[in-house]
């Protein structure tokens, strides 16, 4: 099961003690600062873990996959992510079951 | 932004919470959301992205300095994609 900001709301409320209204608003502003960070064009470094950074690509040729029509790719910003040092560390050393 | 300053805005939008409540917040929705990677998990964000864990197999590689060859164990490494909201508000920013 995939973790959600639902399970985020609760873990502040349980281990926090924040009421629900306060822990749901806190978790969606949260991310939202994050959203506003990154949309005003600057990086959000959060050390342990990771840096969401902005790259700019221009424009490439692309295609359409069913037709085979060729429509350009239009310029675009995107957002990168680099994990940090501890999520690196902690997911990568997960017991590998089978190859 | 860094985590500092991230925790400054959000102690700057609550009255009723203090510069310690929002640290030891921010540490926990971090700290939940590794721990969830760690042992495999997705972490699914509405609006503004999903992270999930890729297994990145065995292979033979080369040390770039000496020519020797090594090799390189499997592992797991974290991938995150954006999300829609996030997407179009950053390249919103850009597009006019």
């Amino acid at each position: 099961m995939a973790l959600t900001k639902a399970d985020l709301t609760e873990g502040l409320a349980e281990e926090l003690g924040f009421n629900k209204r306060e822990s749901k608003e806190f978790v969606d502003q949260f991310f939202e600062e994050m959203r506003q960070t990154l949309e005003a064009g600057d990086y959000v470094k959060l050390s342990g873990f990771g840096n969401f950074e902005l790259r700019d690509k221009g424009q490439r040729p692309g295609r359409n996959p069913k037709t085979g029509e060729e429509i350009p790719i239009s310029a675009r910003r995107v957002v990168s992510f680099k994990p940090g040092q501890k999520m690196r560390t902690r997911v990568e050393s997960r017991v590998v079951v089978s190859d | 932004m860094t985590k500092s300053e991230l925790i400054e805005r959000l102690v700057d939008q609550y009255d009723d919470l203090t510069q310690r409540d929002v640290e030891l917040a921010v540490r926990l929705l971090l700290d939940r959301m590794i721990d969830h990677m760690a042992e495999g998990g997705r972490v699914e964000i509405r609006g503004f992205g999903s992270f999930s864990v890729h297994h990145r197999p065995a292979r033979h590689g080369r040390n770039p300095k000496t020519g020797e060859s090594v090799e390189i164990p499997p592992k797991y490494v974290s991938h995150f994609k954006p999300g829609k909201e996030l997407r179009e508000r950053v390249n919103l920013a850009v597009a006019d």
